[in-house]
């Protein structure tokens, strides 16, 4: 089965100039512009509440014991993961590589908050999604707030400083987080840094990365 | 008379023509035909089977075939592979490779798939078997490159070495120079699982220069693409070859020397690897793809177009592995292009994202259906199916003998109708008279595995996620798949009924696994009780299953019969529902992991044994406490409890007992002795001292 992706942007072919992998889009690489039906939006982002929801109530793991696993308990567990809240099941999709979880290499990053006496680290191989890094970030930063794409839309503040989060990839550049699925992003990742609202308020995407907008 | 005919032929000849009966199932057969040919038939045996480790004890075959030569294990159930088996459960090698070190010492062959192999055991093999040939370690754990440093400087007979998807502590690239320089015997080198950065590249031209035989090297991915031309200029033989990284910066004195090195490849006929692929530089291959018969691209991240560009000079293409970038236009082309075709697997790029991120729906595998006939293995990811194009396969394609489609969001219906797929796959089992093994997924009913208990009556293995809806489903499958051998479900509402009416069946099959279903703890217990040639193991993180009420489902539940009874080298987390279930064998403490065992332990346990019983033969070594690096020769303790009534232990002196961090001695008097098992858990058994009005002949 498969292992691990090493997803990377395709590079140009120097044979002929290729354009149209160059072209800035919003999607995948490898995501067709035309749809092949009207109704399912291909490349479309993922919905806000798969990855920012913190209040999943069903984790990753699915080793809730010590409770009857009903059917209906079942039902509600699945009902719990439809629309609104998708929480990740522990062995599914069937793929490999992703079973292999940081045993001996761990990728840990720091992390830089604006205004923190001191950098944190984490282990980015603890995570498989964009939601769970930033609800490890804000548990470990729990007097700030990591912006909040979806509040954003809705012109509501939150309590306290919203920070936006933000690394320095492989290349040395500054990237706004979210944008890439998040294999890529975790391979070429090397530090994290959550920018204060301030600095970044002129640079306010019009359009929130991939993971944050709603489907 | 009749007795002298049964008997013309002297023993020799016989095993003469047994030698050229190779697969087991026929060799089973001759052995049962009588009494003599099951005599002459198990001297002769040299290849053996053993789907599950844990079916049987090392002794019990090392007692019926003393000669053999090779030898394959298979350990973890299939789930291990997707996170759903827990660390520590198990398939540990050690206890096979430390009894056959002694009894097969011309063994050539070990192949193990989903097995815990440490260093030590590396380390065993080398010094073990001076004839030893191959190693398949078929995604193993618990190795490390200096374990395979071992191998290579001591077996000079070696053949294979395959780590295909081994998890392996990779230290460094250092261990390829163990093979020493009179070394020239290799064969067939897979180190592509291999993570480190680091490769001994001078080593490993060496090596591939003076093994003139070599015919299939996978190269992991710290090789990378401008060393390609000189490694494969000296093996122009090579019939499979893995590349390392397959991208750098374009440069056409590199493309030129890669072009010029593959298209000397004559005999080349599987390509893999490719890791972080430039498509400038898969023309390079163009020479080799027309004989190309396997292509595994399952870490190519490139678009649609540049795949079937490549796919277009691979006419005899018969086995594809390719990510889900390819598209349903892709797949098109690859179907007018490669009509060989004969196995497809289409892997997910983005398997945890929610919307789809590439267009590749169930039109690709139709169209690859339709115009492949020579299609019989599919494994396919993708985000819809509908019940049309699922009988559109079937009907096209009924020489198909694996089929698993994996529908990323659980519980997808038909997209056109909205129905369950459960028509869709009957007719999958109706048309594909030989289908062998079937993964469902989608939204399915009860109705599904009334098509599959009626039709599928050659399937071997079934794979079913969140399907299903009582336990009719489950009871269809187990009272009609008669070929039956491995089933594996999750999540589905199966509990009890089934699985008890259907008890009988269990001992028919290999194994069955069932998480995050429905079935009680005390359904487990009985049917441990009631079926003593099945081990029936609870797996439960949370705590002793028998904390809560007999009603609550079990977490996790693995079941595959035995002629060895229960396990004893169980972590902490897996409960055994032994036939006197107030018994339940389990271990009763666990210490950390230490890569170096003090001991070897193999072994049951009797009756003086505090609430352990288990059926197998028995050995304890103690090492000498200075000395925690060695066992020491004799045995001090050592019990067979396969004679009647078992044998007591050997009585041992408490003072021996007694040390420091050892041993403990517990209030009541009872002495724990802590085996370590290998790699993970340690096993302690309490011992009570043993008195000689108990155990007169001791």
């Amino acid at each position: 089965m498969s292992s691990e992706n090493g997803k990377r942007l395709p590079e140009t072919d120097a044979a002929g100039l290729n354009y149209e992998a160059t072209e800035l889009t919003l999607g995948l690489p490898g995501k067709s512009r035309v749809t092949s039906d009207g109704g399912a939006r291909v490349g479309s982002k993922r919905g806000f509440s798969e990855t920012v929801d913190l209040s999943l109530g069903e984790k990753k793991d699915s080793n809730k014991l010590g409770q009857t696993q009903t059917q209906s308990q079942i039902d509600a567990r699945e009902a719990a993961k439809s629309p609104g809240s998708k929480a990740q099941v522990v062995g599914w999709p069937p793929v490999r590589g992703y079973a292999k979880r940081g045993k001996k290499s761990c990728k840990y990053v720091k992390v830089a908050v604006d205004g923190a006496p001191y950098l944190r680290k984490v282990d980015l191989d603890m995570y498989n999604t964009y939601q769970q890094l930033l609800t490890s970030l804000e548990d470990m930063f729990s007097c700030f707030t990591i912006r909040n794409f979806l509040n954003e839309k809705k012109m509501e503040q939150v309590n306290g400083i919203e920070y936006v989060p933000t690394y320095e990839d492989k290349d040395g550049d500054w990237m706004l987080v979210g944008d890439v699925p998040w294999q890529m992003f975790a391979e070429s990742c090397k530090r994290i840094r959550l920018m204060k609202n301030t600095e970044t308020a002129e640079l306010a995407p019009r359009t929130p990365p991939k993971w944050s907008r709603r489907s | 008379m009749q007795k002298k005919v049964a008997c013309s032929f002297p023993d020799e000849v016989l095993e003469h023509v047994f030698s050229f009966i190779q697969s087991d199932k026929d060799r089973n057969a001759v052995s049962m035909v009588c009494k003599s040919w099951y005599e002459i038939e198990r001297w002769c045996r040299r290849k053996i089977f053993i789907g599950n480790c844990y079916a049987v004890s090392p002794r019990m075959v090392i007692r019926r075939f003393p000669k053999v030569r090779s030898i394959e294990l298979k350990g973890k159930p299939h789930f291990a592979d997707f996170n759903l088996v827990p660390d520590g459960w198990g398939g540990y090698v050690l206890p096979w490779i430390a009894e056959m070190a002694g009894a097969y010492p011309w063994l050539e062959e070990i192949r193990l798939k989903r097995m815990v192999v440490t260093d030590e055991c590396l380390e065993l093999i080398a010094k073990s078997f001076k004839n030893f040939k191959v190693l398949v370690l078929f995604s193993c754990e618990g190795f490390s490159t200096d374990g395979l440093a071992a191998i290579a400087a001591s077996c000079m007979n070696l053949r294979e070495l395959d780590l295909r998807d081994s998890d392996v502590d990779d230290l460094g690239g250092h261990w390829l120079s163990h093979f020493p320089e009179t070394y020239t015997s290799l064969v067939s080198l897979n180190s592509s699982c291999l993570g480190s950065d680091e490769v001994s590249l001078s080593a490993l031209e060496r090596l591939v220069g003076r093994c003139t035989n070599l015919r299939t090297l996978r190269l992991n991915r710290a090789v990378p693409l401008d060393k390609i031309a000189n490694i494969l200029g000296r093996a122009p033989q090579l019939v499979d070859f893995g590349t390392g990284t397959y991208g750098a910066d374009l440069q056409s004195d590199v493309f030129s020397s890669l072009a010029g090195a593959f298209s000397s490849c004559k005999e080349l006929r599987s390509l893999s690897g490719f890791w972080d692929v430039v498509p400038a530089y898969l023309p390079a291959i163009y020479p080799v793809c027309s004989r190309l018969t396997s292509l595994n691209l399952s870490y190519v991240t490139i678009q649609s177009p540049d795949l079937v560009k490549l796919l277009r000079h691979c006419p005899s293409l018969q086995r594809l592995l390719v990510l889900d970038y390819i598209e349903d236009s892709g797949l098109e082309a690859l179907s007018s292009s490669c009509k060989d075709l004969q196995e497809l697997r289409v892997f997910p790029s983005d398997p945890f994202g929610e919307e789809p991120n590439v267009s590749l729906t169930e039109q690709g595998l139709v169209s690859v259906c339709l115009a492949c006939p020579k299609l019989q293995s599919v494994l396919y990811f993708c985000r819809r199916m509908s019940n049309v194009a699922l009988v559109t396969i079937a009907q096209n394609c009924p020489n198909l003998t694996r089929f698993r489609l994996c529908i990323i969001e659980p519980r997808t219906a038909d997209f056109l109708t909205l129905e369950p797929l459960d028509v869709g796959f009957g007719a999958i089992v109706e048309h594909c008279k030989d289908l062998r093994r079937l993964s469902l997924s989608g939204l399915l009913t009860d109705r599904v595995f009334e098509y599959i208990g009626r039709y599928a009556k050659k399937l071997e293995m079934l794979s079913v996620a969140f399907a299903g809806e009582s336990d009719l489903g489950l009871h269809h499958v187990l009272s009609g798949c008669e070929s039956l051998r491995k089933l594996e479900i999750r999540d589905c509402p199966f509990g009890d009924k089934a699985l008890l009416a259907n008890a009988s069946k269990l001992e028919t099959m290999r194994s069955l696994w069932m998480s995050s279903c429905a079935v009680s703890f005390g359904a487990c217990k009985l049917l441990g009780q009631k079926m003593p040639r099945l081990n029936v193991e609870v797996i439960d993180e949370s705590g002793p299953p028998d904390s809560r009420p007999d009603s609550c489902p079990v977490d996790k539940l693995y079941i595959y019969r035995s002629v060895a009874g229960p396990r004893f080298d169980m972590p902490p987390f897996v409960w055994t529902m032994d036939e006197d279930s107030a018994l339940q064998v389990h271990a009763l403490h666990v210490a950390e992991y230490n890569r170096k065992p003090d001991w070897i332990g193999v072994g049951t346990y009797e009756e003086s044994i505090q609430g352990l019983r288990a059926k197998m033969p028995f050995v304890l070594y103690l090492a000498e406490l200075s000395n925690t690096s060695q066992c020491s020769s004799q045995p001090l303790l050592s019990g067979d409890t396969t004679l009647t009534p078992p044998r007591p232990l050997l009585r041992l002196p408490i003072e021996t007992l007694e040390s420091d961090d050892k041993t403990q001695r517990s209030k009541e008097g009872k002495y724990m002795i802590k085996m370590r098992y290998s790699m993970n858990p340690t096993i302690c058994f309490e011992i009570r001292p043993i008195s000689t009005r108990s155990f007169p002949g001791v």
